[in-house]
């Protein structure tokens, strides 16, 4: 399933990043201390993190996640969308917590 | 001579005030080492070991220097900040431990997985560092 197939299924809003909706996604990973899912999350993860700051971006290029989801409507910064669209990082939002989007994503892929 | 042709040098300046830029180093020697055609795994383990080098100078020295050197054999990474040093190498070094202030730790820093995963991903690891004048890490990778 592609990113953008994604945004679809869990009716989300792209922040940032159209350039990368074409990403295959392959599982997913949760986790907000960045050294942990930098060593842990893999290419073509779905990675869900309450952590909004631009660091995210980069760690997001590092680890190839296919996307960035920001659960519980959590608000981006402007830095971040910024960022991440000159990197083509997908950051998508949902009004769901991180559980729950868990359990979507187990059903959808 | 001949094997200097082999070599390609990088430096980047990581600066400690703009933490927003933090990565912006480890984000280019992967891009460049991806173009280099070198296997992934190995460009994994050094992009996640510069990039906790790198956040370490930003967070714990105010910046530092960057420097990589890539050989067909091998890639070295330099970490050279002026910053407060490290007291206690072994001590820092212990899974868990950091000095980071809490505003750092609400990023997702701080976890003090830093230098325990510089030695893990990378073949060979060098530490010196001496209070007040600042720290070195140098980290070997063979491809
Ligand atoms: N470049 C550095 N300059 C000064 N102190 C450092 C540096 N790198 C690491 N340290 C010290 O070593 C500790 C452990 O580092 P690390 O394992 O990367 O964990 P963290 O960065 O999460 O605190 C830091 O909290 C800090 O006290
Ligand atoms: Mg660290």
């Amino acid at each position: 399933m592609t990113v953008r197939e994604l945004v679809q299924k869990l009716d989300a809003k792209i922040l940032a990043g159209e350039e990368g909706l074409e990403r295959q996604i392959k599982s997913g990973y949760i986790c907000d201390l960045l050294s942990w899912v930098m060593s842990h999350a893999q290419k073509g993860n779905v990675w869900i993190t309450v952590q909004s700051h631009v660091n995210i971006v980069a760690v997001a290029l590092l680890t190839e996640v296919a996307c960035i989801i920001i659960p519980e409507n959590i608000e981006v910064d402007t830095l971040t969308i910024t960022k991440a669209n000159e990197e083509g990082i997908p950051i998508l939002s949902s009004a769901l917590n991180s559980y729950e989007l868990a359990c979507k994503l187990k059903e959808l892929i | 001579m001949a094997e200097e042709k082999n070599i390609i040098s990088l430096q980047y300046k990581v600066n400690g005030e703009d933490f927003s830029l933090a990565g912006e180093a480890s984000s280019n020697v992967k891009k460049i080492l991806k173009q280099l055609g070198v296997n992934p795994e190995a460009i994994r383990r050094v992009a996640i070991a510069m990039y906790e080098g790198e956040i370490n100078m930003v967070i714990h020295a105010k910046g530092g220097i960057a420097e990589v050197n890539i050989t067909p054999e091998q890639i070295k990474v330099l970490l050279q900040d002026e910053g407060p040093g490290i007291a206690d190498i072994e001590l820092a070094m212990q899974e868990g431990y950091s000095t980071a202030p809490d505003n750092i730790r609400e990023l997702g820093f701080g976890a003090g997985m830093g230098l325990p995963n510089m030695k893990r991903y990378s073949d060979e690891m060098k530490i010196n560092s001496v209070v007040g004048k600042g720290t070195r890490v140098e980290l070997i990778f063979n491809i």
